[in-house]
């Protein structure tokens, strides 16, 4: 399609306006641009249909129905939600710091869609092929908690600080946990190529990554609720201890704007649990005609369905106490990965079939 | 020979390493009160270095891993004495700690850690490896002076030691920096290859000497960079004084030879004369103002500063008996301060220091063996024969006049004469003063029979330095 | 031309950052402008082919120092009047190692090794991966200065716990493999006592 669009549509006007060294690049821009809108309009539309399918999911979970009024089954809720929440006003706090105040959910949303840039989609479809795709996801996971901090600064009120000292403790905490499950998955592909990873998965079911890295599967898909600020590790919102932690102040377009970044990270972490440990775009049928295809669809039901167990752990279980997930964190996690990334390593040099063969 | 093949000449490296995290694990998961099972197994630690060392002793020089390390005799026998000393140091520290109630299973791995530090730098082949040897001792060392926590002036001494060490490694590394921009290379060897190519006076090498110089004097504690030294003395518990002031100073002897002559041999015109000034500059200063103290920690920091002085002058002399002369007065140095040490901490007891001149005064009435021992202790320093000290300032001077510095000896000689007279106040005031207090001296049997071993030992090797000397000798001509 | 383009983008934001890090009065914005100061200089980085420099350099200092840097300094409120003070009566000084700092990197820059006269900087093929280049170099020529940079860094570690870790005699703390451990017995006591006759 882009080569279309290179072609016929674009040449011949870019060509008058510029030399043609210049078009070249700048058609170069104009293609990643394309594909970046390609990229993000279905992740925000993601985000704001997530937000209707917690309120269902949990709705069903506790015996409800859920949102049903506007439109058929209630399906534009989310469209009313955001109307609403953009025609409201932005109050800002006296005492705030009002540059900060304005720039903390830019900060927060921005890391978690720059973070799509190297999600590979399918074999070929992904925005930048980056060789260092891994390191860059794990940069710009730990940028997010940015946001929070300063919000809660900036807001110049104690329940939002509170809230945001929590989240950096436990973001960093967690971050650790998170980065040395991503390494075991270096070592385990031997790339840090978020395609080359799943590629290094092909096979079946059993292929994937999620058998021979278990505990890391598992410490990354519960670091990265912990890292998204999910229940039960909500601690960083708490609102029944601490009204709503480190966006109290935000109102409207502000607030909404915090609620799509964690939203969108919940999706970020749903995606890249697929890609690293469950063969991404892979089918679990590899062999069986027409179902054995490698496809997009594979990778999003395996979205969607982390993206279920962030809502069922929401209704299900208890928040956790804060010096408990320091615990869990520190002391349980972390020498869990430790050990296991021996214990991959040992795996890859003996080269174990059938991943490592 | 591959990386694998080289692994045999770190051994001792490698052991050290493996050994200090297994002690670490064994004594966050043996808690007890005296932190024993740590200390046993640290010195044990110890003796099977110095073994390995022994067993496969480098009798020539070899430069491997890319030239980042060097197996040569020199490092062959500032290893082993550096572990020696180290297990004389924990000896002297476990009395102290336990008595002071400071003991921690922690000082025993850290320092374990700075001997793994000293024994990096003593065999670094590179401008990186020196470095790093440097800050993985340096980095041990301030916590260790960090660590009586309850004690205002400890923590004072830690972050003086701390804020001016890593000044002293920023200036260092920029001298390194300077140089490796200049020639492109890390390797010490190669820079000095470059240096013999340029010939002629490049102002950038030359900068990046005095910057390393400055780094090298400040971690030694020259004038005018030792304003850390006193304070970092007086103010850590004793056991660590005992450890800053022994073993780091050998492992400071070769990072100097490493940086001086393996690298910057060919400019030893330049560095020569800048060695001088700080020596002098150090002998006089230290020598003077020591006079004036009245806490023997600070008398010894100051002796301290002008042994180091010099110390310098032997290496200053630029030749391969001046550098032998250098390593067997450091040797010797590390020696008798470890003995002074040690008497301090024998005279302590729970909750009392005796770091002060008068707690000296009439020893020879408490305890005449250890007046005795303390007075073998101050002759030797201050340089009197038959006594080793003596031997050590004797073999530095007779370098530095068959190089033609006579005037160089002559003051040096004037000013250890001014030094000797607070050495023998402390002979006058164990001798012929009324002791303050008559207090037994509690001290283990073990620690008095090594600390009667220490100063004996000054004693004997006095009547023979022979043998040691040609040991210096065999170790620098590689 | 883009790339000079935004090399002198990012490096005039490197500078302007770095600049307010030292001039603004609020240690939270201090901060903050260090943050960026850090993100350009990674895209300088990144601009020079060195990714795993540019997204370590993000990953470590802006992700997890200048976070636990930034949690310091909005805990600690400090007021930073007192530490400007000196600045008049230092200046000279400073501008002194500033012109001293600045004519050595002239002439080390200068120097042969660096050889600045070749027009164009070694471009590398499509495939090229710094990362890889990095590890294989790290764990072959400088396998021994990386191993004792470990060891510093655990030496860093045990520090910092034994100089800050201390149990206070008096804290009390809740146990929880002990409270979970207890059974009826360690709490209930079941007492039989035969029924007494009531005084009459």
């Amino acid at each position: 399609m882009f080569e279309f669009i290179r072609n016929n549509l674009l040449s011949p006007f870019v060509g008058s306006l510029f030399p043609a060294s210049i078009e070249v690049q700048a058609l170069y821009t104009l293609d990643a641009l394309i594909k970046i809108i390609v990229i993000l309009i279905p992740v925000l539309l993601g985000v704001a249909y997530l937000t209707y399918a917690e309120r269902k999911i949990i709705g069903y979970i506790q015996v409800r129905i859920g949102p049903n009024r506007v439109g058929p089954l209630g399906l534009l809720q989310p469209i009313a939600d955001a109307l609403k929440l953009t025609f409201k006003e932005i109050i800002i706090p006296s005492g705030a710091n009002k540059k900060l105040f304005i720039i903390a959910p830019i900060l927060s949303l921005a890391p978690s869609l720059a973070a799509w840039a190297v999600i590979p989609f399918n074999d070929v479809a992904v925005l930048a092929d980056i060789n260092a795709g891994l390191l860059y996801i794990l940069a710009l996971t730990s940028l997010a908690v940015y946001g929070i901090i300063i919000a809660g600064w900036a807001s110049n009120s104690k329940y939002a600080f509170i809230g945001s000292m929590r989240a950096v403790a436990q973001i960093i905490a967690y971050e650790i946990a998170m980065g040395f499950a991503l390494v075991g998955v270096l070592i385990a592909a031997g790339s840090l190529n978020l395609g080359d990873i799943v590629r290094a998965q092909d096979g079946s079911l059993l292929h994937w990554f999620w058998l021979p890295l278990w505990p890391l599967f598992i410490v990354f898909f519960l670091a990265g609720v912990a890292e998204t600020n999910r229940a039960p590790f909500d601690v960083s919102e708490g609102e029944s201890e601490i009204v709503a932690g480190f966006h109290v102040e935000y109102g409207g377009m502000a607030f909404s704007i915090f609620f799509m970044a964690e939203y969108a990270n919940m999706m970020l972490i749903s995606i890249l649990t697929a890609i690293m440990f469950c063969g991404g775009w892979l089918s679990p049928f590899q062999g069986v005609p027409f179902l054995g295809e490698p496809s997009i669809i594979w990778l999003l039901m395996k979205t969607s369905f982390f993206l279920f167990l962030f809502l069922w752990f929401r209704a299900t279980f208890p928040r956790y106490r804060y010096d408990q997930i320091m615990r869990l964190g520190w002391k349980v996690f972390i020498p869990i990965t430790i050990v296991w990334l021996v214990v991959v390593s040992v795996l890859v040099v003996a080269q174990i079939p059938p991943w490592f063969d | 020979m591959t990386i694998t093949a080289e692994l045999v000449f770190i051994v001792p490296e490698i052991t050290l390493l493996v050994l200090a995290c297994i002690i670490l694990i064994a004594d966050t998961l043996h808690i007890e009160k005296h932190a024993t099972l740590t200390y046993w197994l640290a010195q044990i630690a110890l003796i099977v270095i110095i073994f390995l060392v022994l067993i496969d002793f480098p009798d020539e020089s070899k430069r491997l891993f890319f030239g980042n390390f060097v197996s040569d005799s020199m490092s062959g026998v500032l290893k082993v004495s550096i572990c020696a000393i180290t297990i004389c140091v924990f000896f002297y520290s476990y009395d102290y700690l336990k008595e002071h109630e400071l003991i921690k299973g922690e000082y025993f791995v850290l320092g374990l850690f700075a001997v793994l530090g000293m024994m990096v730098m003593v065999s670094a082949n590179s401008l990186l490896t020196v470095y790093l040897g440097l800050e993985l001792m340096s980095l041990s060392l301030y916590s260790m002076v960090a660590m009586h926590r309850e004690s205002q002036t400890a923590s004072e001494a830690a972050m003086k030691y701390f804020v001016l060490g890593a000044l002293a490694s920023g200036i260092l590394l920029y001298g390194i920096s300077i140089l490796y921009g200049v020639s492109g290379t890390l390797e010490l060897p190669a820079l000095s290859a470059y240096i013999e190519a340029q010939s002629g006076n490049n102002i950038l090498l030359v900068f990046g000497l005095v910057f390393v110089i400055v780094g090298i004097a400040f971690k030694l504690g020259l004038v005018p960079f030792h304003m850390w030294l006193p304070d970092v003395y007086e103010g850590s518990p004793t056991s660590v004084t005992l450890f800053v002031s022994t073993a780091p100073k050998l492992a400071a002897f070769a990072m100097a030879i490493r940086l001086l002559v393996d690298g910057m041999g060919p400019m030893a015109g330049d560095w020569q004369g800048m060695l001088i000034i700080l020596s002098v500059l150090s002998m006089a200063a230290g020598n003077i103002i020591a006079i004036s103290q009245t806490n023997i920690k600070r008398m010894l920091a100051y002796s301290t500063i002008a042994h180091m002085g010099f110390f310098m002058l032997g290496i200053a002399s630029a030749t391969q008996l001046g550098y032998a002369g250098s390593m067997f007065y450091v040797m010797i140095y590390a020696l008798m301060i470890m003995g002074a040490f040690g008497m301090v901490i024998l005279l302590g007891r729970k909750g009392y220091e005796a770091d002060n001149l008068d707690d000296f005064k009439g020893l020879s009435d408490r305890s005449p063996w250890f007046a005795f021992i303390m007075l073998i202790l101050m002759f030797s320093m201050a340089g009197v024969p038959p006594f080793i000290g003596f031997w050590a300032k004797w073999f530095v001077l007779k370098e530095i006049i068959a190089n033609g510095y006579i005037w160089l000896a002559t003051v040096a000689v004037i000013l250890s004469v001014i030094g000797a007279y607070y050495y023998l106040r402390i002979v006058k005031l164990m001798y012929f003063d009324k002791p303050q207090q008559m207090t037994a001296i509690k001290a283990s049997q073990e620690m008095r029979f090594i600390l009667s071993l220490n100063g004996l030992s000054l004693l004997f090797l006095g009547f023979m330095p022979g043998a040691l000397m040609t040991l210096c000798i065999r170790a620098i001509g590689y | 031309m883009i790339e000079q383009i935004i090399f002198y983008f990012f490096a005039a934001i490197l500078i302007i950052s770095a600049s307010m890090v030292i001039t603004v009065r609020n240690p939270v914005h201090a901060a903050l402008f260090l943050v960026l100061s850090f993100f350009s200089s990674a895209a300088i980085w990144l601009l020079l082919e060195a990714e795993f420099l540019a997204i370590t350099l993000v990953l470590v200092y802006v992700g997890a120092v200048m976070v636990l840097f930034l949690f310091v300094v909005m805990m600690l409120d400090i007021n930073l009047a007192p530490l400007r003070e000196g600045f008049t009566r230092y200046l000279p000084v400073g501008i002194l190692v500033a012109v001293l700092m600045l004519l050595f990197m002239a002439l080390i820059v200068s120097s042969d090794s660096f050889n600045l006269n070749q027009a164009e900087g070694i471009k590398h093929a499509a495939d090229y991966s710094n990362t890889a280049e990095l590890g294989l170099i790290l764990y072959t020529e400088y396998l021994y200065p990386f191993e004792i940079a470990g060891a510093i860094l655990l030496v860093a570690i045990i520090a910092a716990i034994a100089l800050t870790m201390r149990k206070s005699k008096t804290l009390k703390t809740p146990k929880p493999e002990q409270q979970v451990a207890v059974k009826r017995e360690d709490r209930v006591r079941l007492v039989k006592m035969e029924s007494e006759k009531r005084d009459t």
